[in-house]
């Protein structure tokens, strides 16, 4: 067999396989919770696929957010960083994207909209950055400091939209709405799909291109599987490449939210992102890390978010049963990728390298 | 002043109780070594339970199948990090989400469209007499449910039992070093499996709390993070039942301010601040004492594992 | 529960009183490994037994089925007066062990680093934990053995000999009658370590009912105190019988099989590779340290004010007891930790093997060719050459006879030594001017041990000055064209001779 196909193929049984589990559980937990599942089936597909309105306009802009942070988090966890504040870094990219805009005025030239984008990717970053600092100054796992930093986040845009960012007539909690020119271009008129869609799949490329065929990208890789090798056999820095991998992943999570600012809501306002960030997280491990298997999962999700929202309101299925399904679908991953490492693991085991841990031997923070 | 101030501590020390459960029970799954993002899934499993059976058989066996419920969900984490040993923080996530969304499913499955109506049995406050009436302290200590009070039987206790008995030695020797326990004639995984079972108990008790004691009703969502707090409170309270607790007070009593603020009429102090002191200073004290020195040794120590 | 009579162990022991210990037709796989083949062990009572074998040769399997940290394919076990049916060895655990008398103390202590010794100690017990109270059981058991220890200690702060007093005393709190140690010596110094084989033969002849499981692969230690020895070659029984009735010679011949025999015997027999003559002659310094000082990660002083060379074309061996500055030292000339005062003259390229593959050398799950590319990592930029790499790496493997099918596998699917190889040739590849390797051959079994043996004299012999630290003193008084000794952070060299070297590495003149 062609050796370059072999991985396309595999791909693509890959997303047949996800794509039928997916229709699958969504059956089986509709009959199961007592739904019409060929009512409700049908209003999903309808909602998700059923147009070129609901592909272009549900399933794509819903998976535009859903990519951008599935890159980031996919990036932190293949350094071998557990960003879980995709989240908190998405909407601090988003506040920061409003600030600017907010500062813009009313008439802001053309120049205005990628300084807002900008914003979004420094404030995302910076954000990331905070947990990166953490870990190396002080030691702090990154799990726990970006679960703190998401609240953190959340609770400062909760006082931005009621203090220094609010609407002028000072009723709603949100900014106000973006002027047009700040608002990312629609693609194709009819429909909601923004621009946002091509920076999704350019930056999916790149990323895919660049941690393949590059020094660096190879460095980051390394780092993930092993940083104390990467250390002494490598002489990588790891705590540099550590510190790039946070920034890169808080980038992608900000950019993410300004994005979803300047080309859905218009707004900055709370809820914002219905946990954007932690469906993320679904997102690229369902993807196993892959930049270009991000892309496929993040509409994925998207159409199950935009069938999920077309069941609701046609057939009555709460959306949580997306949820579930969603859920179910990461465990099964999970379950499916440590069975088979067990079984290849105790295949190949010898009794020469069984060497049991020393004492104490506590994971180290490289620092 | 004095009475606000009053209402304040009681208000502390009530939306502290969840938090405490729920995190008393995170810092024994953490002493195995185990850090469980699910929480968040078994405090909303735990309400939920206790929603739909507190209505049949009263408040006792709402919180009953709260801790059943906790249990269950904790049961199916255990099942994947404890002997699968797949990756506690992306296995906790995903138990958060499926809870999410399982309670969300069923909720609407029981009570439609209409929502849960104000039959719910709840406890109230049982005052304690004498010890009610101290001033400025008296009712925020005495004059709560039960649960509040059953915490201060369980702090001491769980303290005795970390420091004091030989379970209590092997439960911190595997999130120490389970190889070292293992050898020693422990079972590590029998128990951390407990200790997670454990953990997802205590979540859903905080679940059925929030609930059978405070609100009086379910709402989607309702946990609202209460899980990932939780796991800060554990970390503030350096992994002791007291810390803890002390932990979870400054937590109520952060949340608790904007009731202060309202009853003294500054409806223009920005609140969302002071929700988002106990995080930064969860990070301050994480910082300053210079990363882990008191964690566990082995705690989430699970390699990311995909191909 | 009475043990039968009727084992060929016994026979040839001729003993009549019940074994302390015994296994039977022990068989044991890993996958398609097969670790341990019907192998049979009877351990008298009051008696020291060594069990000796190779590495890999599987002595630390069979102890850990007996202890209950492994499990049986086939074959039973007896512990004192309790037989253990097929059934019973199967569901047998460590606390199942120690409450039958059995204590193990292993190569690698399973200590909790973070606790104290009376905590220590304790754990595995039940109900209630009275640290005042294990202090006094510690104390008690000090004084009467004199093994001293502070119960108060925090575990991580103490010596490598005293970690290890610590974990005799753990299994002598339980009533232990039958103690288990796992190369009790390869950690310790000359003196610490005969120390310890006084202990051990005192302790076995101090109650009929005690006895010592020594497992080593050093026929010194073995024949110095062992009243019986048995010898494993590739998970076989090959030989056992009392010590007297055995020689250096024929162990060895047992240990190595016949057709390594070709071998010539040198006064250590193991590792056992033929010494290779003495270098040609060192040439010009490579490395030169002036009052070198280096400080370990947390800043803490670790080597202070070395001062010595290696010249190109000779192998300089470093002896020391574990935790003495070596890993800071060799990390320093490695370039991985910064000098802190003094003059480090070095190249800027030096290879450097860790003696942890797993952990600092290698991506278990990544590919040779990636794995490879790992070396010039930290200062490639712009794109790596995957498909010229990949053929450099075939080539690697090809030379340097490192057995992979070919450069895009896993390094997981190797064996250890196949790892060891491919890093070492890693390092070597182009041809740096000084190579710094740890503990070379630990974990390798002897035909993987004598090619790494090779490897270092073939880089000596290209002119690599090649600087080298190995717990295990044996290993460097062979392979060595000279000896440094690090004791406390202080250097000096010393004649390659046993004595000298041994008492150097304990700081006596």
């Amino acid at each position: 067999m062609n050796r370059a196909l072999a991985p396309v193929l595999a791909a693509i049984a890959r997303v047949a396989v996800l794509l039928a589990v997916t229709l699958g559980l969504l059956v089986v937990l509709l009959v199961t919770s007592g739904y019409d599942a060929g009512e409700a089936m049908q209003a999903m597909v309808r909602g998700a696929a059923g147009s070129w309105y609901a592909v272009t306009s549900a399933t794509l802009v819903r998976a535009i957010p859903l990519a951008l942070a599935g890159l980031a988090v996919a990036i932190a966890f293949r350094a071998g960083l557990l960003n879980i504040g995709a989240e908190g870094q998405l909407l601090a990219g988003a506040a920061g994207a409003a600030a600017v805009a907010t500062l813009a005025g009313k008439t802001p030239g053309a120049y205005m909209l990628p300084l807002v984008l900008l914003a979004g990717v420094v404030a995302g970053g910076a954000w990331a950055g905070i947990a990166s600092w953490l870990r190396q100054r002080f030691g702090v796992l990154e799990v726990i400091s970006t679960i703190m930093l998401n609240f953190v986040a959340l609770n400062a845009v909760g006082w931005l939209v009621r203090g220094p960012l609010q609407e002028p007539t000072r009723i709603y909690p949100q900014t106000e709405a973006l002027v047009p020119s700040l608002q990312l271009p629609v693609l194709l008129s009819g429909s909601r799909l923004h621009l946002g869609v091509v920076l999704a799949v350019v930056l999916a490329f790149v990323m895919w291109w660049w941690m393949r065929a590059t020094a660096g990208g190879f460095r980051l890789r390394a780092v993930g599987m092993n940083a104390d090798a990467a250390a002494v056999s490598g002489r990588i820095n790891v705590a540099r490449v550590s510190l790039f991998a946070f920034l890169a992943s808080g980038a992608l999570a900000g950019l993410a939210g300004a994005v979803e600012l300047t080309g859905v809501t218009y707004a900055l306002y709370e809820s914002l992102s219905p946990g954007y960030g932690y469906t993320a997280i679904a997102v690229a491990l369902l993807a196993r890390l892959h930049p270009l298997g991000v892309l496929g999962t993040a509409v994925l999700f998207g159409a199950l978010q935009a069938g999920g929202n077309a069941m609701q309101r046609d057939a009555g299925v709460p959306i949580a049963l997306v949820n579930v399904v969603e859920a179910v679908l990461i465990l099964l991953v999970i379950a499916a990728d440590r069975l088979q490492d067990v079984r290849t693991r105790r295949s190949i085991t010898r009794t020469d390298d069984a060497a049991p841990s020393l004492p104490g031997n506590a994971v180290s923070v490289p620092s | 002043m004095m009475v606000p101030l009053e209402d304040f501590l009681a208000a502390a020390v009530r939306t502290a109780t969840p938090l405490a459960f729920a995190a008393l029970g995170e810092c024994v799954t953490e002493r195995s070594g185990v850090i469980n993002i699910g929480l968040e899934g078994s405090i909303i499993c735990g309400a939920l339970a206790a929603t739909i059976v507190a209505g049949g058989v009263g408040v006792t066996g709402g919180f009953a199948a709260g801790a059943a419920a906790g249990l269950i969900v904790t049961l199916i984490f255990a099942l994947f990090t404890v002997y699968l040993r797949a990756d506690q923080i992306i296995t906790g996530t995903a138990i958060t989400l499926l809870s999410l969304g399982f309670t969300g499913l069923v909720y609407k499955a029981f009570y439609g469209a209409t929502g849960v109506g104000l039959t719910i049995p709840t406890i109230g406050a049982v005052d304690i007499p004498l010890l009610s009436n101290i001033p400025l302290l008296g009712r925020a200590l005495f004059s709560q449910p039960v649960v509040t009070y059953a915490l201060y039987a369980i702090v001491p206790i769980m303290t005795w039992w970390f420091w004091r008995t030989h379970t209590g030695l092997a439960l911190r020797a595997v999130g120490e070093s389970p190889d070292a326990a293992l050898a020693a004639g422990v079972r590590p995984r029998l128990v951390q499996l407990l200790a997670v079972l454990f953990g997802g108990a205590f979540a859903g008790i905080a679940g059925a709390t929030l609930v059978l004691a405070q609100s009086g009703t379910f709402v989607e969502n309702m946990s609202a993070g209460k899980g990932f707090i939780a796991i800060a409170i554990v970390v503030l309270g350096r992994w002791t039942p007291l810390g803890v607790t002390g932990a979870a007070l400054l937590f109520g009593g952060a949340s608790a301010l904007q009731y202060l603020f309202q009853s003294l009429g500054w409806s223009n102090v920005p609140y969302q601040l002071f929700l988002a002191l106990p995080y930064v200073l969860t990070l301050v004290v994480l910082a300053r004492a210079s990363g882990r020195s008191a964690a566990p040794a082995a705690l989430a120590r699970r390699k990311l594992t995909l191909g | 529960m009475i043990p039968d009579h009727d084992s060929n162990a016994q026979s040839t022991q001729g003993a009549s009183a019940p074994p302390a210990l015994a296994l039977r037709n022990i068989s044991k796989s890993f996958g398609d490994v097969r670790a341990l083949h019907n192998v049979d062990l009877f351990i008298r009572p009051g008696t020291v037994h060594a069990l000796l074998g190779e590495n890999g040769a599987g002595k630390t399997t069979l102890m850990r089925i007996a202890f209950g940290l492994a499990t049986a394919d086939e074959g039973t076990i007896h512990i004192g007066q309790t037989r253990l049916s097929e059934a019973d060895a199967r569901a047998h655990t460590p606390a199942n062990a120690m409450s039958l008398g059995l204590g193990m103390v292993h190569q690698h202590f399973s200590l909790v680093a973070a606790m104290t010794v009376a905590e220590n100690i304790a754990l595995g017990n039940r109900g209630r934990f009275t640290p005042a109270q294990v202090a006094n059981t510690v104390r008690e058991i000090s004084e009467r053995t004199g093994l001293t220890l502070d119960p108060h200690a925090q575990v991580g702060e103490l010596s490598v000999s005293a970690q290890q007093r610590c974990e005799i005393v753990k299994a002598l709190a339980r009533n232990a009658r039958v103690l288990i140690l796992d190369e009790p010596t390869a950690v310790l110094a000359p003196d610490e370590a005969r120390a310890l084989l006084r202990w051990v033969r005192a302790f076995a002849n101090e109650h009929p009912d005690h006895a010592v499981v020594l497992i080593t692969h050093k026929l010194r230690d073995a024949l110095a105190i062992a009243d019986d020895v048995t010898v494993l070659r590739r998970g076989e029984l090959v030989a056992t019988g009392s010590a007297q009735s055995l020689t250096e010679s024929s162990l060895a011949d047992a240990m190595l099989g016949p057709h390594d025999r070709s071998a010539q015997l040198t006064e250590e027999v193991v590792p056992l590779i033929k010494r290779h003559t003495d270098s040609v002659g060192a040439h010009y310094v490579v490395l030169q340290a002036d009052a070198l000082t280096v400080h370990d990660t947390r800043g803490v002083p670790r080597v202070r004010q070395a001062s010595f060379t290696v010249r190109s074309g000779e192998v300089v061996g470093l002896a020391a007891v574990e935790g003495s500055g070596q890993a800071e030292l060799l990390r320093a000339v490695a370039g991985l930790l910064p000098v802190h005062s003094g003059r480090l003259h070095r190249p800027d390229d030096v290879g450097f093997v860790p003696e942890d593959r797993h952990r600092d050398a290698l991506l278990l799950d990544a590919s040779l060719t990636e794995n490879f590319a790992l070396r010039d990592a930290g200062v490639r930029r712009g794109r790596v050459p995957w498909n010229e790499l990949a053929e450099r790496t075939n080539v690697v493997l090809r030379d340097r006879d490192v057995r992979a099918s070919n450069a895009s596998v896993t390094v997981r699917t190797l064996s250890g030594g196949n790892q060891q190889k491919f890093v070492l040739a890693r390092a070597l590849d182009d041809a740096p001017p000084a190579l710094v390797i740890e503990n070379p051959t630990r974990g390798l079994d002897f035909r993987a041990t004598a090619a790494v043996h090779t490897a270092l004299h073939n880089a000596r012999d290209a002119g690599i000055a090649v600087l080298f630290y190995s717990s295990d003193l044996d290993e460097v008084l062979t392979v060595a064209d000279r000896v440094l000794v690090l004791h406390n952070g202080l250097l000096r060299e010393v004649p390659r001779e046993r004595d000298a070297v041994g008492r150097a590495m304990l700081g006596v003149s």
